[in-house]
């Protein structure tokens, strides 16, 4: 079963070559995992830009993204459990370079910066496609992406990117582990219970958050990156035809933001601690809350 | 016309609501015949309860499909969607949803509009353009898109809740139509086994009151006020996803989406932000209460009385305001 992309973006040829040669026959596992760097806005009151289709992004704070963040842990925990190669990926202007960084600080071995003014304004299919391309003619065994990103919450790249390489995925994993050319997964499914599953690699799989405890990066741990080369990968060297990529090629046109409409909620106190505090007694009292 | 499809999950064997959720938000766009499709094995059950609901009711009945694998899903469904040619393709946006919408996408080449809240047909119906509107930036920004379909229409994915069912089922007199998982469509994914949940664990899902924690709660020493304030109220202790995956408290005390389903009385929210993967563990419309420091949170939409103020402080002159009552 083919898609179309194929048929527009012809698979590379170094493509085939990586997957006929399984990783029983390489000498390390080779993870891949795809990064993010996403504003926080879970502290701060948002303010939309006058144009009405953006946020003030002025004084946002950005960060790797949470799910990412598990990802890059469980690749790391991996290597170290058992031996491989990690390599961290991003999609993202001059500075997504700061999450790959921090991505070498974590242990992970090479960073790889996808950048080019054409993949701007991409949405999940672009992000995918540049992924995919960038992915295909490497080797890799295990592909991790984060459930879904903070910023944009369509947690569909992950899914795309499987189906454009043709490997299955698992979403919403929660545990891992590997052996041999299998890896078994605990993910997430209806009804707040778990299942676990077995998966022949080469697999992709979306990290959910609190799947391990993501190590602490020292500004001392930065610096012994800092020099670390972190080649730059464009369209042209991607072979990514500039019009299937960014703003012009976009499936889903975000035309607008708004802040969602308010009201419905209930009576907000006000006053001091102490008044505040003994009208929420009383509201409690009333519906039986002690 | 071209018609919409609605692809249905079942939990525990039973149809999941979002089956009859999503019957509904297939109407948002216009007047074209429905069609349900059901993947599973020994379908009798929702097959007669489909009927009475959507137009068509198409059922893939196989084995291989008892446990829902969106990566099998996605693939048995491409070539299915290419011979349909729908107007649009409705996908729960659920654990397994979030599989197969993506993969679906990417392989009959749809736009896909994930986690959709409202939607509708904008201009002529014929061409396929659908409009949503879609939460971004932790909930605190709504974002109108929209896309055009090709061949295969438009995907949606379709938030639990966001659309009401019918009270009861129009009794649409549906048409069965058996289908085939391909020949050349088979599992890649070996189901092991479902994790049996601790049955020590704590059980918050019948409590009357809860005292529930998020991420206001900054440190896991300061749960002892919390703890304290619970016990003050003779409630139990709940908590949001982001303390479970810091381990300051135990999984069996996660409310939301993918934790534990409650329906309390009374629900005092402390720090906690309110995201729809929380609230959407709330069910039976309990008395909600709110602390949080963030005067724009979303919970503020949904308590019916809310405090703006920082818990840490807050907690403990709460607890001694109870105590104070209570004697």
């Amino acid at each position: 079963m083919r898609s179309s992309w194929n048929a527009r973006w012809p698979e590379h040829p170094a493509e085939q070559s990586v997957d006929a040669k399984a990783l029983t026959e390489r000498e390390l596992m080779e993870i891949i995992v795809c990064i993010k760097r996403v504003p926080d806005v879970s502290e701060i009151e948002v303010e939309l830009a006058r144009d009405g289709r953006s946020i003030v992004t002025r004084d946002l704070d950005y960060d790797v993204n949470e799910w990412d963040n598990f990802a890059i842990e469980a690749a790391v925990q991996l290597k170290e459990a058992q031996g491989a190669r990690v390599t961290a990926i991003t999609v993202g202007d001059d500075d997504s370079e700061d999450v790959l960084r921090r991505a070498l600080a974590m242990g992970v071995d090479d960073a790889v910066h996808l950048m080019d003014p054409a993949f701007e304004g991409s949405d999940a299919w672009g992000l995918a496609t540049i992924l995919h391309r960038a992915i295909a003619d490497r080797p890799r065994d295990l592909v991790l992406t984060g459930a879904i990103s903070a910023d944009q919450a369509r947690g569909q790249v992950g899914g795309m990117l499987a189906a454009m390489l043709d490997i299955p995925m698992v979403a919403l994993v929660t545990d891992l582990a590997v052996e041999g050319g299998t890896t078994t997964v605990r993910h997430e499914v209806e009804g707040g219970l778990e299942r676990i599953e077995q998966v022949d690699l080469p697999a992709l799989l979306t990290v959910q958050t609190g799947m391990n405890e993501p190590r602490y990066v020292s500004i001392r741990g930065i610096r012994k990156v800092a020099k670390a080369e972190i080649p730059v990968l464009t369209a042209v060297d991607l072979g990514l035809d500039p019009a299937t990529i960014g703003t012009g090629a976009v499936r889903v046109t975000e035309e607008g933001v708004s802040l969602p409409t308010r009201g419905g909620g209930g009576q907000i106190l006000s006053g001091s601690a102490d008044e505040v505090i003994a009208g929420l007694v009383d509201r409690l009292q009333q519906q039986g809350g002690f | 016309m071209r018609k919409i499809l609605v692809v249905v999950e079942r939990s525990r064997g039973a149809l999941d609501e979002t089956a009859f959720e999503l019957h509904s938000a297939a109407k948002e766009l216009g007047e074209p015949a429905v069609a349900a499709v059901l993947m599973g094995e020994d379908l009798a059950a929702p097959k007669a309860e489909l009927v009475r609901w959507f137009d068509e009711v198409h059922v893939f009945e196989d084995p291989r499909l008892a446990q829902p694998d969106g990566d099998f899903q996605a693939r048995l469904l491409a070539p299915f969607v290419q011979r349909e040619q729908p107007l649009a393709t409705l996908v729960p946006h659920t654990n397994t949803g979030m599989e197969l919408a993506p993969m679906l996408a990417a392989r009959v080449d749809a736009p896909l509009i994930a986690d959709a809240v409202t939607m509708e047909v904008a201009g002529e119906t014929a061409g396929g353009h659908v409009r949503a509107l879609r939460m971004v930036l932790a909930g605190k920004v709504q974002a109108r898109v929209s896309a055009t379909g090709g061949p295969c229409g438009v995907i949606l994915s379709v938030r639990p809740g966001a659309f009401t069912p019918l009270d009861r089922p129009p009794e649409a007199g549906g048409t069965v139509h058996s289908e085939a998982v391909p020949a050349d469509v088979s599992p890649r994914r070996r189901f092991v086994e479902t994790v049996t949940p601790d049955p020590s664990a704590v059980d918050i899902s019948q409590a009357e009151v809860l005292v529930a924690v998020g991420r206001g709660i900054e440190d896991e020493e300061n749960l002892d006020e919390v703890r304290s304030l619970a016990e003050a109220m003779g409630a139990e202790v709940a908590c949001t996803r982001p303390v479970v995956d810091k381990k300051w408290l135990e999984k069996s005390r996660q409310v939301g989406t993918s934790g534990v389903t409650v329906k309390p009385r009374v629900y005092l929210a402390l720090g906690i932000s309110g995201s729809f993967q929380h609230m959407g563990g709330i069910k039976g419309g309990p008395f909600i209460a709110a602390i949080n420091k963030d005067p724009a949170a979303p919970i503020f939409d949904v308590a019916d009385v809310g405090v703006v103020g920082d818990i840490l402080d807050l907690v403990p002159l709460l607890e001694e305001k109870i105590r104070e009552r209570k004697t």
